[in-house]
């Protein structure tokens, strides 16, 4: 525990949250750097809410030129071709982000993700990764595992009002809850019941862990806490994005949900056909499905366990629903906070 | 939209990029520093200027050509009547207090405008659909009122932190700093006391000649010390709890009076009264530091001194402001004292001001989530896509892999006070009680009206209003100080009083039942409404006289126990009883087939949930 205090300026700015997750997690925070590439709404979405929670500093990589899509739901952009021309996605999106909270380090990389070398990534802490193919997930991935430090990698995509992200914290150690324990103001919520509920039509987002392969420290279902004071050390070993994405579909939990499996046939698909990720339509259904077919047989897998409509809607409309993508942002915010922190079940 | 904070930023943005195109946007608060951390539409130099200005021109800046209409208002202003309401689709709430909700759930009833609301608080949050007819109004179920306290555990056996804090600001920084008028319980004692009221006024003036650090210690002798003494005197109180410690400064301070004296210097470089502290001027630095009694009796001295030397003039129109550094530096010593003498923990100035601020914590990735859910709900009401409007939870912990929770709205209640306009019953001494005591607090207090009209038949007893011409405002005055039995229409056993808010276009029916005796502390008001669903939410001895909350007590979460004390139990689900808007069935929902299949599809459970089962009172 290093002995710096928060200036008063940290302090006053950060105080709603400091009630949250303590000083010890927000001294964490201004410590840790972060990457991010594939500046589009969800991503966005992310980048505001760690600026705004204090990292240390945000790296960004997206040398992609201004479209009307890119713009579609992205509020940190002004409309305006005299302000964006010449510009691409991550100098626009850095311009407005340093603005957001000003004792953050907001920069650009220039480049094409997948050709930096190992060395580059050991300056972060967080890896973040959108809008890029599967083949340069697994390349990165496989990059910030050889670092000695131990980098917190993550995806993200969002197509239409669906999404994903995975989570990659190889070796992890950390303290069960995020809140600071005091007496006094005790928060914490309390529920003595289970109570069973709805699965929404719309699937938000799924966080991809506990998959088997590898052991597992953490196997229990969360139940409801009665009380949320004690700070048990708790250890979790992540595959990597490799492992995770060959699972044999068969060997997944019962409850996975669909949209995981119609995601891995979409990506198999652009990955086959050499697109560009989100380089898909309605045309390529047909193909799409037929390719589902191939996959589930391959594995003996129930084929009705990945409905077609759900492969449909995915290509048919590519485009990020900006509600989805605040939800997804801010859940990811939240992820990448507990892992920097060390606090908080991921 | 009503409000412009924490999830009105997020919100305005969500719907500016989800094509919404004509936004009007209400919210009566200016930017503060604090808001920066997660309004992200505002910068540092905007500070001090109206939020939903501000947040209109950030969103035009990435929207420039869409229609944004802000309003630096309060939405309870008379401006924002039923008229007003009608010119909407669809009404969305940001807001931070339970006032202001049931007054925009009334309005949208009375205007038949579909209402969203949402809370958050911290990691947890909600979104919930109120359609007229269709779906349970906002106050269909009951929602936590802000926590109350028995004035003798304020005055006299405080055994939490909370306690301590409610008599440093609402009694001690009131006697001292506050409006000398207003009647004040310190002096309260559960037994008779000796002392004439007289004597117990004078003890807290300062006497033209005494001198400030003079006056200071007396002070601290007399609430820590002297106080304690003759609480200590009735035995009966302390059968059954520990004994508070008196403290004197003589005892506490060690004997280096010179040593005392904070550096007023530190103070002296700038006239500003808002930065005068002493913590500066002893030298304390860290507001997560919990001090020594020593300490703490030192902020309190210099505390004092300090109001008394640097704030002068403000002494007598004072109120607690948690964003006073020197209220709050004086309302945590003098919490910590006398949690010191009562054996409980003391607590950090952190920790101290956000107990006595009634600060909610808050970040920007809760808000994000629920703005984003907001406007899921709000696309479903403007499609009238019924069957698929949802109540949304969302958790701290994804339980059974869930981190939000979907849970179907239910059909209105039909005992519900405001939309299934059910009478209600007030049991009252009718040669007692005043006209006054129904208005204030029955009228405005439980039933949430602003500008009430009370009939009795066709005749009018009282109405609140700028137009009223001068005989009738007598006339009203003079009913106010009638007791029930004595107003020009007599109010007595069996009589129906209707009493109505034109603004928010809400009618409800009060039967009179005559009662000659009410507890003095369970039902203190001398009055007590029911067919009332609303819960309070009290400690021990039921009894509601003195509140830590303020009228902008936030509320975030209404139907999710956000707040629970160490000991509480209270769980807050939806009763049973009801039944869902729509039942679902995959015949009738193909998007649900999709995914229904092996995974978790099942109804909204009924049985174990019963609220008024759940309340545990200690």
């Amino acid at each position: 525990m290093d002995g710096e205090e928060l200036t008063e300026q940290e302090t006053a700015l950060y105080d709603r949250q400091i009630r949250v997750w303590g000083v010890d997690a927000q001294r964490r925070l201004s410590k840790a750097h972060i990457l991010v590439s594939g500046m589009k709404g969800t991503v966005v979405e992310f980048c505001k809410n760690i600026v705004l929670a204090g990292v240390g500093s945000l790296t960004l990589v997206d040398s992609r030129e201004v479209t009307e899509e890119a713009l579609s739901a992205n509020f940190l952009i002004p409309p305006d071709e005299n302000v964006y021309s010449g510009k691409t996605l991550a100098e626009l999106c850095c311009d407005s982000l340093k603005d957001f909270n000003p004792m953050v380090r907001v920069s650009v990389e220039k480049g094409d993700i997948s050709s930096f070398g190992g060395d580059f990534y050991d300056r972060f802490d967080v890896v973040v990764i959108s809008s890029c193919s599967f083949a340069t997930k697994k390349l990165i991935n496989e990059k910030c595992r050889k670092v000695s430090k131990r980098i917190a990698f993550y995806t993200v995509d969002c197509r239409d009002s669906c999404g994903e992200i995975y989570v990659d914290l190889q070796n992890y150690t950390y303290s069960k809850h995020l809140r600071p324990g005091s007496s006094g103001k005790g928060f914490g919520w309390v529920y003595g019941r289970k109570f069973t509920y709805l699965l929404e039509h719309y699937c938000i987002g799924d966080v991809l862990k506990g998959l088997p392969g590898k052991s597992w420290g953490y196997g229990k279902e969360l139940d409801f806490p009665k009380k949320l004071d004690e700070t048990d050390e708790c250890q979790l070993q992540y595959p990597s994005f490799e492992e995770a994405v060959t699972i044999p579909w068969r060997a997944l939990p019962k409850k996975v949900t669909k949209l995981y499996l119609a995601m891995r046939v979409i990506e198999r698909f652009e990955e086959a056909e050499g697109r560009n990720p989100g380089e898909i339509s309605i045309a390529d259904l047909p193909g799409v499905l037929k390719l589902k077919k191939e996959l589930c047989e391959a594995q003996s897998f129930n084929e009705s366990h990945v409905p077609d409509a759900l492969l449909e809607r995915l290509v048919s409309d590519t485009s990020e629903f900006p509600p989805v993508c605040a939800i997804l942002g801010g859940i990811l915010g939240q992820e990448v906070i507990k892992a920097i922190s060390g606090k908080g079940d991921p | 939209m009503v409000g412009a904070g924490g999830i009105g930023c997020e919100l305005l943005k969500t719907l500016a990029l989800s094509g919404f195109e004509d936004i009007h946007i209400i919210d009566m608060d200016t930017i503060e520093v604090s808001n920066l951390n997660r309004q992200f539409l505002f910068r540092q130099s905007h500070v001090g200027q109206s939020k939903a200005k501000v947040a209109r021109d950030a969103v035009l800046r990435f929207r420039p050509h869409i229609s944004i209409t802000s309003y630096h208002a309060n939405v309870k202003d008379p401006d924002f009547n039923v008229d007003f309401f009608k010119q909407f689709n669809v009404v969305l709430n940001g807001l931070d207090n339970l006032d202001a909700r049931r007054h925009v759930n009334r309005l949208c009833l009375a205007s038949d405008v579909p209402l969203v609301e949402s809370g958050t608080t911290g990691f947890l949050g909600q979104v919930t659909v109120h359609v007229k007819g269709k779906t349970e109004c906002y106050e269909c179920q009951p929602k936590p009122t802000p926590k109350t306290y028995p004035v003798c555990t304020i005055t006299s056996t405080p055994s939490k932190f909370v306690h301590c804090i409610v008599w440093a600001k609402d009694l001690l920084f009131a006697k001292l700093f506050g409006d000398k008028n207003q009647e004040n319980d310190l002096n309260a004692r559960s037994s008779n006391a000796a002392s004439s009221s007289q004597q117990a006024e004078d003890v807290f003036e300062r006497q033209n000649d005494e001198g400030i650090d003079e006056y200071a210690k007396r002070i601290y002798d007399h609430v820590f010390g002297y106080n304690i003494g003759v609480a200590l005197s009735n035995e009966e109180t302390w059968k059954n709890r520990n004994r508070p410690k008196p403290l004197y400064s003589r005892d506490v301070f060690p004997e280096e009076p010179s040593q005392q004296n904070g550096n007023m210097d530190k103070n002296c470089a700038t006239d500003d009264p808002l930065s005068v502290s002493a913590m500066a001027s002893l030298g304390l630095k860290n507001p997560q530091d919990i001090w020594s009694l020593l300490e703490n009796s030192r902020i309190f001295l210099e505390a004092l001194k300090l109001f008394f030397g640097k704030r002068e003039k403000e002494i007598g129109n004072l109120s607690f402001d948690k964003d006073d550094q020197l209220a709050v530096e004086f309302v945590t010593a003098a919490a910590n004292i006398r949690a010191a003498s009562f054996g409980i923990p003391l607590h950090s100035l952190f920790e101290a001001k956000g107990i006595a601020g009634n600060i909610v914590h808050a970040v920007a990735t809760t808000n994000a989530v629920i703005a984003g859910l907001i406007v899921i709900e709000a696309i479903k009401v403007l499609q009238r896509d019924a069957n698929n409007y949802r109540m949304t939870y969302c958790l701290e912990h994804p339980s059974r892999k869930m981190l939000l929770m979907p849970v179907e709205p239910f059909e209105p209640n039909k005992s519900c006070y405001v939309c299934s306009e059910t009478p209600l019953l007030l049991e009252v001494n009718t040669h007692r009680s005043k006209l006054r005591d129904f208005v204030e607090k029955i009228v405005k207090a439980k039933l949430g009206m602003n500008c009430p009209l009370i009939m009795h038949g066709p005749a009018l007893l009282y109405e609140v209003g700028d137009d009223l011409d001068k005989d009738m405002a007598a006339n009203y005055a003079a009913n106010l100080e009638k007791v029930l039995s004595e107003l020009p229409s007599p109010v007595t056993g069996g009589t129906m009083l209707t009493v109505e808010d034109l603004q928010q276009e809400f009618t409800c029916n009060i039967n009179i039942k005559h009662r000659e005796e009410f507890d003095e502390e369970k039902e203190p008001d001398g009055m007590l409404l029911s067919g009332w669903t609303q819960a309070p939410r009290v400690e021990k001895d039921d009894n509601k006289t003195v509140g830590n909350g303020g009228s902008s007590t936030s509320n975030a979460s209404s139907a999710m126990p956000v707040e629970a004390e160490e000991d509480d139990d209270i769980e807050f689900v939806p009763t049973g009883k009801k039944r869902k808007v729509g039942e679902i069935s995959k015949a009738t929902n193909p998007n649900l087939s999709d995914v229904a299949d092996d995974d978790v599809l099942v109804m909204l459970d009924g049985e174990n949930l019963d609220i008024n089962k759940k309340k545990k009172l200690q």
